[in-house]
Parts: structure tokens; C-alpha cells; sequence
């Protein structure tokens, strides 16, 4: 067994109802590492929304306006109002990211399918722009298996 | 293999050509691209995107020496127009258009006994044509093929004016490809799906979702008619590996194949990895094809 897929096991086996601290850090990465992709953002160019993301016990508010995320905050904030939410499971994170996903586990449909992450609220917005969010969502890839545990 | 990007001036061995079919009454210019001689090998496309996704298969110097491989673009995809009396009501492909679209344009070729290969919605109407009409066909090929699979998305947001059809197909359809596949043929299967005509790809999912439902009738087909070849990719979540071999087995005979490091169109997001899984079944037709000829049976 690899020192990653370990790592993973061990965040796997975690409470349910716990957050793994590496989830929630690479979550509050995002902003910076969308920062770093400017083509990413220019394809967000025309999209302003509230959003919340994440964990499905610890998920954050995110503001997005013109494809930067200029607010990223733990949930929850009295009376903020979000737009769309999609939230995952920490197992389904730390798989999402790792850097050659399992089948089932590589996509944010994969993981609603498969009961792992939820989608509500009002979808329009994440529809017109669903390439961007699943590019979004999937910045920590690049770093999070690497990552000390 | 196939030749890929090469060296300039290279022409690659497919031809293209329009054909006239009638379908349903109505005449219909479909567009095919062809090459090679032998067996007859019609391959169908996936919902909402067209006869490019084979491109890799057109071109294999080795298959084309046995099997005259042949892709057609069902009307409103790709080069194949709508009928000429088309007023722009809703498009939404049924079981029974489908089935007669396929048999119309074997028809038209004159094709003797074709080997068909679907992918996706082509993988489905395979199955339909193995319950219908197995008799005429040399053998079946099912890629990302059930009799049904859980919908995992409301189709209703492929056309509608205020997302942009190619954008948000393109980006569903993207989760189905297989974390392994390279980029380029990633992109380049996302772009067939970019360039789709609007509501093309939702009405294609009206045979997938609504029409086509198998449940409790592949039981009889008979594969010692028409022998039936099923293959689908690990990382294809619509039509999952689990809903292929449960498919199969209520099928006597069916073969079952889980293709790794493929998702739901092996054909085109990485031919390479897909020309392992299908060449030998491509070799067990031309054997058993061979075989009959040489005993006497019309296989």
C-alpha cells in the first residue's frame, strides 16, 4: 500500500460526522489556486453567484464574481443566502482529488449518482457553468495527495 | 493503429459520401465515412454527436483488411441534414425510427449480413435489434450497453435558451470519460457534443430515457442467431458495469466484456486502450465468419 492510498484509508475510516482537516484546508486553497488559473477564470467571466461547497457537514459560502472567488467563509453565517449548494462526503473529496480518480468516484455526477455528495437548491446558474465548477472543484487535485496528512 | 496527427500531406485511407435512404417515408442524405473490404461493420454513434467518434477505428490498417468498416451520421448529426420537410418541431428519436434508420441504411448499401457496433444509445438499439430483427445482422456489438440505466440528470437542461446546449452537454458528458483518458481525444470527443444542433442530444435521450426501456425483454434474444458482444468501460457511471452484466445475464451466450481505464466512448477517448478489448472480438467474427463460409453456411 502506497503512503497516499494510507493516508486516504485513514481518512476513509474516520466518523462520519467529522471533518478531516485536510479536506477543510484544501477547501479554503481553492480561491488561491483559481488565482493561478486564469483561463479558468476567464471561462467564469460572466458568472456572479453565492454559492455553498464542500463538505456536507462543514461546507463553505462562497461569493464568486467574475469568475474569482472573492469570499470563501465557513458555513454557517447568519441568514447568508446561497444560490446552488453542492455538497460531498469527506471520503468523496479526498477521492475526487486524488490524481487518478477510482471509477465512480471522478466526477461530481459520479458522486451524486452514487449518493456520496448532494445537489440542491436553485441549479441554473451551475448548470450554465457546470465545466467551470467541476474544474473549481477539482484545483485541490494537483496538491492534495502530496499533502502531509 | 491509426494514423493520428502525422506527417503533412498524410490523406487518411476513410472516404465520405452521401447516401439516400428513406426513412419513414421520407427521403433522407446520410453521411458515411467508410474504408476497408470484407465483412460489412456499421458503427453507431453515441446520443448527440456523430460518426467522427471512429474515426481511430477507420483508419486501423489491420482491421480494414477484413472488415468493411463503415460510420453514418443519423439525421441531425453531424453532416447528415433533417429531412428537407423538417419545420423545426421537436426532435426526439424513437425506438421504432431508430431501428428502421438503422435497417434503411444497411438497406441502401446493401450491406450482406453487417456486423453493427453501437456506442451509448447505439449500444441500446443493438439490443433492440437482437430481440427484432437478429437474423439479418452477423453478429452484435454493445458498447455502454443496458436495457436500462438510472437517469442521472434532467435532460430538460440540454435545451433551453438560457444555458448553452454544447456548453453544458459537453460538461455532463465529460464526468463519463475515464480519468486515464489523454487529453486530446478528451477534448476531442467533448467536441462533437459542443457542435451539436439544439435539442439534437435531448432528443436522442428520448429513446435512452423513455422509449427505449428493455427491462424484461432481452431475455429473448437468441445468440445463436446472431451472436452478441457486450462491452462497457469502468469508469462510465451512466451505463455502469454493474447494468451491463445484469443485462447480460438474462442473455444466453451474451459476452460480457469490463473494459479498464475506459469510460463511455472507449471508441474515441482513448482508441488505443479500447483496440485491446476489441480486437479479439473483431478476430472471433472473421474465425467464426471464415468458418461458416468454408462449411457452407451463410453465418
Amino acid at each position: 500500500m502506497s503512503a497516499s492510498q494510507e493516508v486516504l484509508l485513514n481518512r476513509m475510516t474516520s466518523p462520519p460526522n467529522t471533518t478531516d482537516p485536510a479536506i477543510i484546508q484544501a477547501f479554503a486553497k481553492i480561491p488561491a489556486l483559481l488565482e493561478q488559473a486564469p483561463g479558468l477564470m476567464a471561462r467564469g467571466r460572466f458568472l456572479d453567484c453565492d454559492c455553498l461547497l464542500g463538505p456536507s457537514e462543514q461546507p463553505f459560502h462562497a461569493a464568486i464574481r467574475a469568475g474569482k472567488i472573492v469570499d470563501l467563509i465557513p458555513a454557517p453565517v447568519l441568514m447568508r443566502s446561497w444560490r446552488f449548494a453542492y455538497r460531498a462526503t469527506p471520503a468523496a473529496w479526498a477521492e475526487y482529488w486524488q490524481p487518478m480518480p477510482r471509477p465512480g468516484w471522478h466526477d461530481l455526477f459520479a458522486l451524486t449518482k452514487r449518493g456520496e455528495a448532494v445537489l440542491e437548491g436553485d441549479l441554473h446558474l451551475f448548470m450554465a457553468n457546470l465545466q467551470y465548477f467541476k474544474d473549481v472543484l477539482a484545483l485541490p487535485r494537483q496538491h492534495f495527495a502530496a499533502a502531509p496528512a | 493503429m491509426s494514423a493520428d496527427t502525422g506527417m503533412a500531406g498524410h490523406i487518411e485511407p476513410m472516404v465520405g459520401r452521401y447516401v439516400h435512404v428513406e426513412i419513414g417515408g421520407e427521403p433522407h442524405r446520410i453521411y458515411f465515412e467508410e474504408n476497408g473490404s470484407g465483412i460489412p461493420l456499421v458503427c453507431l454513434h453515441t446520443a448527440g454527436a456523430d460518426g467522427r467518434q471512429w474515426r481511430h477505428l477507420l483508419a486501423d490498417e489491420e482491421f480494414a483488411k477484413n472488415f468493411r468498416i463503415i460510420a453514418f451520421d443519423m439525421p441531425w448529426h453531424g453532416k447528415s441534414n433533417p429531412p428537407e420537410r423538417w419545420t423545426g418541431e421537436e426532435y426526439q428519436l424513437t425506438t421504432a425510427r431508430y431501428a428502421e434508420t438503422i435497417r434503411a441504411f444497411c438497406k441502401a448499401l446493401q450491406l450482406d449480413k453487417p456486423v453493427v457496433m453501437g456506442c451509448s444509445i447505439g449500444g441500446r438499439i443493438v439490443l433492440n435489434l437482437a430481440i427484432d430483427h437478429a437474423a439479418e445482422f452477423r453478429a452484435l456489438i454493445g458498447l455502454e450497453a443496458a436495457d436500462f440505466q438510472a437517469p442521472w440528470y434532467d435532460t430538460a437542461w440540454l435545451n433551453r435558451p438560457d444555458v448553452h446546449g454544447g456548453e453544458v452537454g459537453a460538461a455532463l458528458v465529460s464526468g463519463l470519460i475515464a480519468s486515464q483518458s489523454p487529453k486530446t481525444a478528451r477534448d476531442e470527443t467533448l467536441w462533437a457534443y459542443k457542435q451539436g444542433g439544439p435539442g439534437v442530444f435531448k432528443g436522442d435521450l428520448y429513446f435512452y430515457r423513455v422509449d427505449g426501456d428493455l427491462r424484461g425483454r432481452v431475455a429473448t434474444i437468441d445468440t445463436k442467431v446472431c451472436p452478441l458482444y457486450l462491452l462497457t468501460g469502468e469508469y462510465d457511471f451512466s451505463c455502469t458495469p454493474e447494468d451491463t452484466k445484469r443485462t447480460a445475464a438474462s442473455i444466453g451466450g451474451a459476452s460480457v466484456t469490463i473494459m479498464e481505464q475506459l469510460g463511455h466512448f472507449p471508441m474515441s477517448e482513448n482508441p488505443r486502450q479500447f483496440r485491446r478489448y476489441i480486437a479479439p472480438v473483431l478476430g472471433e467474427i472473421l474465425k467464426t465468419s471464415t468458418l461458416s463460409r468454408k462449411q457452407g453456411v451463410h453465418a
